[in-house]
């Protein structure tokens, strides 16, 4: 009594066939896939019980289609049945070659669309976030040696939304009420380019100067960075004394780009590398900020520009009851300021 | 002996019993497709096109429902479906629509840019939750983030209401109130639902985002004030 190959059928119930067995192990690639499939209990279960619906109704369709081309070829003779198989020799090849797209396709979609390519840089703590945003403020003194760089990147996405929620916020309570939609455009496509592009170009001119930094690095370093800058939007869209600005932007601005500077400088030989590399990223960070501090400016203008209409000259522009947010003293220091100027 | 042995060995005695094919066996087997239930269920190609609608309303509300009074349940994650989120999200982008201060730009950009934070920003704390770890599949995600922004969308027709009666510093005050307290009860009824598919540790790295997503939205709704 022993059902071991398989190939004798001793059983009179037919035992277990051979090609049972080897379809199982040829077509490993799909069994994967349904087993991944079944795994995922995270799913619906209108999705699950979807699937089986529709695996169910695939099958008794087959079967129909099967018993329905023999009963062609039964009764209608030899030329329609001839008809009759090619019909379902033409419907399995199409099945077959269906299966096959289908199968490459989720197989390429598995490979580029997968995001766990990017799930090492976000595998961090609470802590380590809290203790890497202190740091970002805190300029090395070693730069004989390379300084570490924590290479995530959960820490700088989200500094960068909160840089392009600090900007809303602060466009709005300057009481920018015109074009709400593009000043959201505006805000991301600025965060999230100078943020990409500031971090392409240094790590372009690292790599032209031979600097021991990683694109990932040098996108968590400038992430990390745009801490200073957030709390330094924060302060000043709040509180608007332009002294006080500039103080911020010095020592708050100066002390995260320095933190970067000396990251750079531990990372770069030679005089003129280091100078060129340190200079720009200093350039670009310190100037970032005084842009994004005073580009609101220009939109408030904007808004009395196009309240007052061309009649009032440029000098006569008075900061008029718009109905605005009067949160703070904010505008009536910059009715002050506009007048000013 | 044979019978001590049986009693202490029950099936022993059956193993020469061999099948003959004298004995004929007849009957049939079939292999039922599935629970007879099932199929009940699923025959809704045959069912009037208002029971569907009624069905497909009632658990849109039912989860509308459970959003009011958010327990830690499993209600939203166990049927997502996204009906409810679209629906928010055409009511927010509609109602924020009147909100331009010259009438050129007036409908297209603000409807199409609410549509896209709000759509955009799910997706991104969505991947952001994935990427640390949580259990929790893509359109359920989508789907409690989406149901959330009711409480949010309540508070812009308050405004729109109270707005009605003037924009001075006491409607300032009462919207403020008003949308501060459904941005938190947005934020802490996604919370509610979101936090458990999270490791236990990094649950303030996966809420975050969501405070953000629903403060940018609460500020998009506080700063809207309709053209006179």
């Amino acid at each position: 009594m022993s059902a071991g190959t398989g190939s004798r059928n001793t059983e009179p119930w037919g035992g277990f066939d051979d090609h049972l067995i080897q379809g199982g192990g040829g077509s490993a690639v799909i069994d994967m896939e349904n087993m991944e499939n079944m795994d995922d209990t995270s799913g619906s279960s209108f999705e699950d019980v979807g699937e089986m619906h529709q695996r169910m109704k695939e099958e008794q369709e087959v079967s129909e289609e099967a018993a329905a081309a023999e009963d062609d070829g039964a009764d209608e003779g030899e030329f329609l049945g001839m008809k009759g198989l090619k019909g379902q020799l033409g419907r399995q090849v199409a099945d077959e070659v269906w299966q096959a797209g289908k199968r490459q396709a989720s197989k390429a979609f598995n490979l580029y669309a997968n995001i766990d390519i990017l799930r090492p840089y976000f595998d961090v703590e609470p802590s380590q976030v809290r203790s890497r945003l202190m740091e970002s403020m805190i300029p090395v003194r070693l730069i004989t040696f390379p300084q570490k760089v924590a290479g995530e990147l959960y820490g700088p996405l989200m500094l960068v939304f909160t840089l392009v929620a600090i900007l809303l916020h602060g466009m709005k309570t300057s009481g920018t009420v015109i074009r709400e939609g593009t000043l959201m455009g505006t805000a991301i496509g600025t965060c999230f380019g100078y943020w990409l592009g500031v971090s392409s170009f240094i790590f372009f001119l690292a790599y032209l100067v031979n600097a021991q930094i990683t694109l990932l690095q040098m996108l968590s370093l400038l992430g990390y960075g745009l801490f200073g800058h957030c709390v330094v939007l924060l302060v000043s869209y709040n509180i608007h004394f332009h002294f006080l600005f500039y103080g911020l932007w010095l020592l708050i601005g100066g002390l995260s780009t320095l933190r970067m500077v000396a990251v750079l400088l531990s990372r770069t030989v030679g005089q003129t590398p280091r100078l060129l590399l340190c200079g720009m990223l200093s350039l670009l960070h310190m100037s970032f900020l005084l842009y994004l501090h005073f580009s609101y400016h220009r939109i408030l203008e904007g808004l009395l520009d196009s309240l007052e209409g061309p009649n009032l000259a440029p000098m006569e522009r008075v900061a008029r009851d718009v109905p605005e947010v009067t949160l703070n003293l904010t505008t009536r220091s910059l009715g002050g300021l506009v007048r000013a100027h | 002996m044979a019978l001590a042995e049986e009693a202490s060995t029950p099936f022993v005695g059956l193993s020469n019993v061999s099948i003959s094919e004298e004995i004929p066996v007849e009957g049939n087997i079939t292999v039922p497709a599935g629970p007879s239930t099932r199929d009940d269920a699923f025959s809704t190609l045959d069912e009037p096109v208002k029971e569907t609608i009624l069905r497909d309303l009632r658990a849109v509300g039912n989860k509308f429902f459970h959003v009011l009074y958010p327990k830690r349940s499993s209600a939203l994650l166990r049927d997502w479906d996204l009906w409810g989120p679209l629906l928010l999200c055409v009511t927010l982008a509609l109602l924020l629509q009147g909100g331009a201060a010259d009438s050129d730009d007036q409908g297209g950009p603000q409807f199409a840019e609410v549509f896209v934070i709000i759509w955009f920003g799910s997706i991104v704390i969505t991947l952001n939750s994935k990427l640390l770890g949580g259990t929790i599949s893509f359109f359920q995600s989508l789907c409690v983030l989406g149901y959330c922004i009711m409480p949010l969308t309540m508070a812009l027709v308050v405004c729109r209401i109270v707005l009605l009666s003037g924009s001075g510093m006491v409607s300032f005050a009462v919207r403020l109130a008003v949308v501060t307290a459904s941005f938190g009860w947005s934020t802490f009824a996604s919370t509610a639902f979101l936090a458990d598919s999270q490791l236990s540790n990094r649950k303030a790295l996966a809420i975050y985002p969501v405070f953000l997503f629903y403060f940018v939205i609460g500020w998009m709704i506080l700063t809207f004030s309709p053209r006179n």
